[in-house]
């Protein structure tokens, strides 16, 4: 089997990882409810994991890392947390459905919305965005990258648009954590929202947010905290604020692992060796007669994806033709990116995207590029 | 048979501070340990750390420069 659906989910991980989840679901008490030996083993998974991720983004303190199930779930606590009737909130038209499920939800209950649209390279007009501002902005929801063509946008300078109209910035940073670094201090960022079980190379049902000091977050949920327990209120601080109930400890146990693997290669050399065989498969592709990519136009940064179709087949199509015929996993359809999907123009025929990790090898891109090429010539033949 | 013997307790609003708080003391050298808040202090559930009572300045050190929140530091006769 060749794995290219990385932006999925990370299959090939450090054995580390698979490590530490089997020693903490053999050995982990409940952390933040005891001091025994077995919760107290657990409560140093997590902080060693919480003090990692501050780390990676440049979150003032461990402290400032909320964990949460995934990085839709701490979208909707970002979200849910910091707008309320009467607020005015900004995404763009290349956000995940996480982020416009949530914010639709809010316009429900009186949140007015404004989406940027993507121009159909792909790319995001900086001062159309600025124009969408007015005096009741509270929030702008921005993806980092596309899911679905891998876009990098330019987070710093839309943090510096939003500040500069004393709005909030929350990035959705799910395609590019731990593959594109990024310093929420040097940025200037509000909240970091991240999943643990993509570029951080963790296990599924991680993920949380890093959130600048002073940024007060509502909590979504409430209940058990391990402290305070007389009071009627939940606990007002970080990151107890945030995390009500009992923590995944033997899944960040796996992610701690998995940044310790990021840690000690360094992101900015993994990044390099994705960044290396994207631009391979790329360059390859672009002599396929009938393959269209999209996204990546303009000189900007991608971020381990390439989003393509053959002529007018469907993209299901192609995907299960690679699973079955090839033995490559790729990922087809909507990308639950319905919005990205209009602006390219590909509602009707879906995208294949092929995503990639550092573990993967030229010789699999290689032999990706084979298989397109005998589908793209059975197309134009059928 | 044990008996009581006073203690400095340093309380705990949020788990991530008890367990900087130990890694702080081990790196410092300062003896102690995480344990329950002691009912002495007060009926909760959270977590605190126990030195003997001649750590008491070394304790203050290592939350001052850890920069460590805390909602107490209490003398107390324990076991």
């Amino acid at each position: 089997m060749i794995y290219l659906d990385s932006a999925s989910t990370a299959l090939q991980h450090p054995p580390e990882v698979a490590q530490a989840v089997a020693a903490a679901l053999n050995s982990f008490g409940s952390p933040g409810r005891g001091a025994h030996q077995a919760s107290l083993d657990a409560d140093r998974a997590v902080f060693a994991a919480r003090t990692q991720v501050a780390r990676l983004f440049g979150a003032s303190s461990p402290k400032q890392v909320a964990f949460a199930g995934s990085a839709t779930d701490a979208l909707n606590m970002a979200i849910a947390g910091l707008l309320g009737p009467g607020d005015h909130a900004i995404t763009t038209a290349a956000s995940h459905n996480s982020v416009l499920r949530p914010l639709y939800r809010q316009q429900e209950d009186g949140v007015e919305i404004s989406i940027l649209p993507v121009q159909p390279s792909g790319a995001i007009d900086f001062e159309s965005f600025e124009a969408l501002f007015r005096p009741n902005t509270r929030l702008a929801v921005l993806t980092h990258a596309s899911n679905l063509t891998g876009d990098v946008y330019d987070i710093a300078r839309l943090a510096a648009i939003c500040h500069a109209h004393n709005t909030l910035i929350v990035v959705d940073a799910a395609q590019t954590a731990g593959v594109i670094p990024i310093d929420m201090g040097a940025m200037d960022l509000d909240v970091v929202v991240f999943t643990g079980h993509k570029g951080l190379l963790g296990p599924q049902g991680t993920g949380g947010l890093c959130l600048k000091e002073g940024v007060t977050i509502r909590p979504l949920r409430v209940g058990g905290s391990g402290s305070q327990s007389f009071e009627r209120k939940h606990p007002a601080w970080m990151p107890e604020r945030l995390e009500a109930g009992t923590l995944n400890s033997h899944g960040l146990a796996g992610l701690s692992a998995g940044l310790d693997y990021l840690l000690s290669q360094g992101v900015e050399t993994l990044a390099a060796r994705t960044k290396g065989l994207t631009n391979r498969f790329e360059s390859q592709l672009r002599g396929i007669d009938g393959v269209r990519v999209y996204g990546g136009q303009g000189g900007v940064d991608r971020c381990g994806i390439v989003a393509i179709n053959i002529g007018g087949l469907g993209s299901s199509a192609v995907a299960d033709r690679l699973s079955t015929s090839y033995g490559i996993c790729v990922r087809a359809g909507a990308h639950c990116a319905p919005l990205m999907h209009k602006a390219l123009g590909t509602v009707t025929q879906g995208a294949v995207r092929f995503s990639f990790s550092p573990f993967n090898t030229a010789e699999e891109l290689d032999t990706a590029i084979r298989a397109l090429g005998e589908i793209a010539e059975e197309g134009q033949t059928a | 048979m044990r008996r009581r013997q006073l203690k400095a307790v340093v309380v705990f609003a949020s788990t991530s501070d008890a367990i900087a708080m130990e890694s702080g003391c081990h790196a410092a050298g300062v003896a102690g340990r995480l344990i329950p808040v002691p009912t002495e202090i007060a009926a909760d559930c959270g977590l605190a750390w126990c030195s003997p009572e001649a750590e008491l300045p070394n304790i203050e050190r290592v939350l001052a420069d850890n920069g460590l929140g805390f909602t107490g530091v209490h003398l107390v006769a324990l076991y």
